[in-house]
């Protein structure tokens, strides 16, 4: 296990300095003007020139830039958006909205996904199973962007069930719908996964053993198969997160989630260049951080990899 | 990323396909010539190539199903009703909607194709230099995946166009296309890194090998035919998830742009009106839905003719 | 033993007289998309308490579908069981509602699989995977059912027991692994034992040991013992009657004197002449020419007739051979069974 942890996080610390390098270079390295590039297409007085130029060590050689980068997300530093606010504070005020919307998707898309996963992997060629199959096609091909306004378009709107925007201070009702638009992204992923674990599972020698032990079939299914199929599922929850990242963004735009991903949406589109760098560098950090809890978790649940 | 959709049917990624059951003429049949035969059967198999079919031809004739002009927009028909003309309307620019649905499909289509392929060629090199070389090779391109999956998708893939984009001339077909296409590439090349890994690993291939074929032959005649069809069943997936991802970069406004016609900005525009004129939004939806929908099918149907074991 | 007295109660219609295990004619099949494919056709053999009874035959026989239906285990569908009787002490376990068929599994008739790595769920510890035996079937509580478990691991001879309950399967050595699986199937004492070939996966020395294991745990408890194998050394060591399968039949029962001796069946036949023997040095092997028969297309008449040197007219037609007595305890399903054992 430990070695597994250490192994894990030599990983994650590589993976950590590439990906932050990554987001870095391409953001100042090699511009003609990178000052413009933070700035967009907006004009540039001198005085914000010079706070970039400080503010990104552009003067100096590019590898200290980007120590100096790093140096301060380390510290907590994630710099100023051309609005003259804080990331830090923007993010301060950002975080629980989206962390709470992350979390009512999570659990709806998880409890839906593993239930029907489940029932469709015993029941394999059943209506049932063939039901959600089509359902998750359909859910695939439904690209977040068309998703999150049709959604927000029908049940918001023409039949009035959902709160159609947010608000300032979302309560847990407004938070539903973009939460089950959200969720939607990776619940097919989530049942498709479940449902050939569990069908795979089910064909394995140790059901055998346990049904020759006599033991229930709620038993065998609820105790030995859901543990095994499990572990594959929990593997895609660190994918997931970033797609629900991704998803986010648009999500909070449509339905006016003063969230993450509003913020960064409102960054791009006024080509705020700081607070997309500052936005983007944290969540990166997230996911780094979540993927590696989710690593452990599986050694967690699956000790031939605690052991190994 | 896109990876969860195949790894969920095929567990090893590894070439997944086997004879299937022994065929009663005596004529010894090729796993392809199974796999059509299959194929041919398979109504999902018709429904997505017609559908796939359909949209290719709007991308590249949109005349032959509108004589209307997408540009042609005069704001006295602001959110116009839906008529003979114009099927669908008229947007808030009083453009015909269903003209501007049709000249959307060249966009999607286009980057979608470029970029997919694109991956196909990163991941194809990158896949068989890793499986066949193994060793440091190996481990160094797959730290390199690594880092590249360990940036959330649409955020990877903002900063690259964003990077892409300066030049604010274009209409981003270049920027988008590469920034999809550099990012697209991971799953394409685990595929064909297990692939060669296994087949490298296969009597034959080592037989070849001791017979004096070179790594260039040994790839091209032996290795290549065994993985090619779960190589192409993911950039089939791969070109709608590319699809998808085109609209959502345009809808957050850095991917197409300028006087591009395309089914994002087409959603973005239209999401500020939907309580007075639902149709802009919701038609530029279905045709890119219906678009993203006929590539994971197609992909589903031919990963299922190759490979009977996982249905 | 004190369970006895419980164990009657459970099961109505029981009768301690009767034989312990009768296989009366049971046929199984599975419909796969491809046709049925009929793998057990006519199994008949009977098990007294102490008795080993080995089921020898080619791969693909229906010796594993044959053990798994008198478990009642089958994957079904797509496997069915169109007909026969399986009988513990004179009651019907086919005709048991699930329920009651469930407390028989590990209670009267347990266990053993080949691939003791993969018949353990790899999840959970060996000391869960036991204790869940005593908790589920007896109610006991953790604490005592690790006991009981600790206690059983002792008997099967892992060393220091206690320490390793705490281990998961891949962490045990292949012999080790399987001595988990005895110890698992004796739980709760049961009065037939079903190995399907429990040695198969491991090596040599270390077949021997649990094959030693399991004949002395057989004699401690007076167990039937059913043994499935293609070590025929192994048969003649520890089983006391032997049946034959082909095709899904038992072509061939008889004591193991018997049928080393004279067998009674050309199939028993050629399957003994083609085990190398030391008394054979120099001699060529005989290898059974021909393969056996698809399942779906079983040949009319005895299916053994392409690849029977004695065959006749009559073995290609229906009906097939029946079963004849060849002496009190001993049958065979050959037309002329009397050249086979005549010769
Ligand atoms: N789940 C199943 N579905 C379809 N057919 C099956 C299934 N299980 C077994 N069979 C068929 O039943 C036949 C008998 O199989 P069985 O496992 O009993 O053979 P066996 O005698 O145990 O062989 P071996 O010595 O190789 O273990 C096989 O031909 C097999 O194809
Ligand atoms: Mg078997």
């Amino acid at each position: 296990m430990f070695r597994y942890i250490v192994r894990r996080l030599l990983q994650m610390v590589l993976t950590f300095f590439g990906a932050t390098f990554f987001v870095y270079a391409l953001m100042f390295a090699n511009q003609d003007d990178p000052i413009q590039a933070l700035a967009g297409e907006r004009p540039i007085t001198e005085s914000v020139r010079q706070a970039l130029t400080e503010r990104y060590h552009l003067d100096d050689p590019f590898l200290l830039q980007y120590w100096y980068y790093m140096k301060g997300m380390l510290t907590g530093d994630f710099g100023t958006s051309l609005t003259g606010r804080k990331i830090s504070d923007m993010m301060e005020v950002a975080w629980p909205v989206t962390i709470k919307l992350g979390l009512i998707a999570i659990v709806i898309a998880a409890a839906v996904a593993v239930t029907s996963g489940v029932i469709a992997g015993i029941r394999r060629g059943s209506i049932f199973d063939n039901v959600t199959l089509v359902i998750t096609l359909i859910i695939l091909s439904l690209p977040i962007v068309v998703l999150a306004p049709l959604a927000q378009l029908i049940f918001g709107i023409k039949l009035g069930w959902f709160p159609p925007t947010a608000g300032a201070t979302p309560t847990f009702w407004a938070l539903l719908l973009p939460a089950l638009v959200l969720g939607s992204l990776v619940i097919a992923t989530e049942l498709r996964v479940t449902r050939s674990s569990v069908a795979e599972n089910l064909r394995s020698d140790y059901v055998r053993t346990a049904r020759a032990k006599g033991l229930s079939r709620k038993r065998v299914i609820g105790v030995h198969v859901l543990r095994n199929s499990l572990i594959p599922v929990v593997t895609l929850i660190g994918v997931d997160i970033g797609g629900l990242m991704s998803g986010a963004i648009v999500t909070e735009r449509i339905f006016n989630v003063p969230g993450v991903g509003f913020n960064l949406f409102r960054g791009i589109r006024t080509e705020d260049g700081p607070l997309v760098v500052g936005f983007v560098s944290i969540l990166v950090i997230v996911f780094l951080v979540v993927n590696l809890l989710v690593d452990l978790l599986y050694a967690a649940l699956d000790p031939r990899i605690r052991y190994e | 990323m896109s990876e969860s959709i195949t790894a969920a049917a095929g567990p090893s990624g590894a070439p997944m396909m086997e004879p299937k059951h022994a065929d009663k003429r005596d004529k010894p049949r090729s796993l392809a010539g199974d796999a059509w035969v299959d194929l041919r059967r398979n109504k999902i198999f018709w429904f997505a190539a017609t559908l796939v079919v359909l949209i290719l031809a709007m991308a590249v004739f949109p005349k032959l199903f509108t004589s209307a002009d997408p540009r042609d927009c005069i704001l006295a028909r602001q959110h116009g009703g839906a008529s003979g003309s114009a099927l669908f309307g008229y947007d808030f620019q009083g453009c015909d909607v269903y003209a501007r649905t049709i000249y959307g499909a060249r966009a999607s289509i286009e980057v979608g194709v470029l970029a997919t392929l694109l991956s196909g060629i990163i991941g194809l090199l990158f896949g068989l230099a890793t499986g066949y070389f193994g060793g440091w090779i190996d481990a160094v391109l797959s730290r390199f995946i690594d880092i590249i999956l360990g940036i959330p998708f649409l955020l990877a893939a903002i900063v690259l166009a964003k990077r892409f984009s300066s030049d604010s001339n274009s209409n981003g077909v270049v920027a988008v296309t590469i920034t999809l296409g550099i990012l697209g590439w991971t799953t394409a090349a685990r595929i064909m890194r297990s692939s060669v890994i296994s087949a490298k690993n296969q009597d034959y291939v080592a037989a070849a090998r001791m017979l004096g074929a070179g790594p260039g032959r040994l790839m091209l005649r032996h290795i290549l035919p065994n993985s090619i069809a779960s190589f192409i069943v993911v950039l089939t997936i791969l070109l709608g998830a590319n699809i998808a991802s085109e609209a959502t970069l345009s809808f957050l406004g850095i991917g197409l742009k300028g006087d591009a016609i395309s089914w994002g900005i087409a959603i973005s525009d239209a999401g500020s009106y939907v309580r007075v004129a639902p149709a802009p939004l919701i038609w530029p939806s279905v045709f890119l839905a219906a678009t993203v929908l006929a590539f994971i099918m197609l992909g589903d149907a031919v990963r299922d003719a190759f490979d009977p074991k996982l249905r | 033993m004190t369970d006895i007295k419980a164990k009657i109660d459970v099961l109505p219609g029981l009768d301690p007289r009767a034989p312990l295990l009768e296989v009366n004619d049971l046929h199984v099949e599975f419909r796969t998309q491809y046709g049925i494919s009929r793998a057990v056709n006519g199994a008949n053999f009977t098990l007294a308490p102490g008795e080993t009874l080995a089921i020898l035959g080619e791969s693909g026989c229906g010796k594993s579908v044959t053990a798994q239906a008198i478990m009642g285990i089958l994957d079904s569908p797509p496997g069915f069981i169109t007909k026969g009787e399986v009988k513990y002490r004179g009651v019907d376990l086919l005709k048991l509602p699930e329920k009651e068929r469930r407390k028989v599994r590990a209670n009267q008739i347990a266990m053993i699989f080949q691939d003791a790595l993969s018949a353990l769920n790899p999840v959970f510890t060996v000391g869960y995977q036991l204790a869940e035996l005593f908790r589920v079937h007896r109610g006991m509580s953790r604490g005592d059912a690790k006991k009981r478990s600790i206690e059983l691991l002792d008997q099967v001879k892992i060393p220091a027991a206690r320490a390793r309950i705490g281990d998961y399967p891949h962490q045990f050595s292949g012999g080790m692994r399987q001595r988990v699986m005895i110890a698992m199937a004796l739980a709760l004492d049961p009065e037939v034992l079903i190995a399907d070939e429990p040695t198969t996966a491991l090596d040599v020395t270390v077949q021997a040991q649990i094959m030693g294991l399991l004949a002395e745990l057989q004699q401690q408890r007076n167990m039937g013992l059913i043994l499935i194998t293609h070590d025929m050394g192994v048969v003649a060591d520890v089983a006391d009657r032997i049946s034959v399968m082909y095709a899904g039949k038992v072509v061939e029962e008889a004591g193991v004197y018997d049928i080393y001796a004279r067998p009674a069946h050309p199939y028993a036949k050629a399957l003994l002449e083609s085990i190398p023997r030391l008394d054979m040095k120099g001699q060529q092997l005989n290898v059974i020419k021909g393969l056996p028969p698809a399942l779906t297309a079983i040949p009319q008449g005895c299916a053994f007739n392409p690849r029977c040197a004695y065959a006749q007219d009559v073995c290609r037609q229906d009906p097939a051979p029946p079963s004849y007595i060849v002496a009190p305890g001993r049958t065979s399903r050959c037309h002329f069974w009397r050249d086979v054992v005549g010769e």
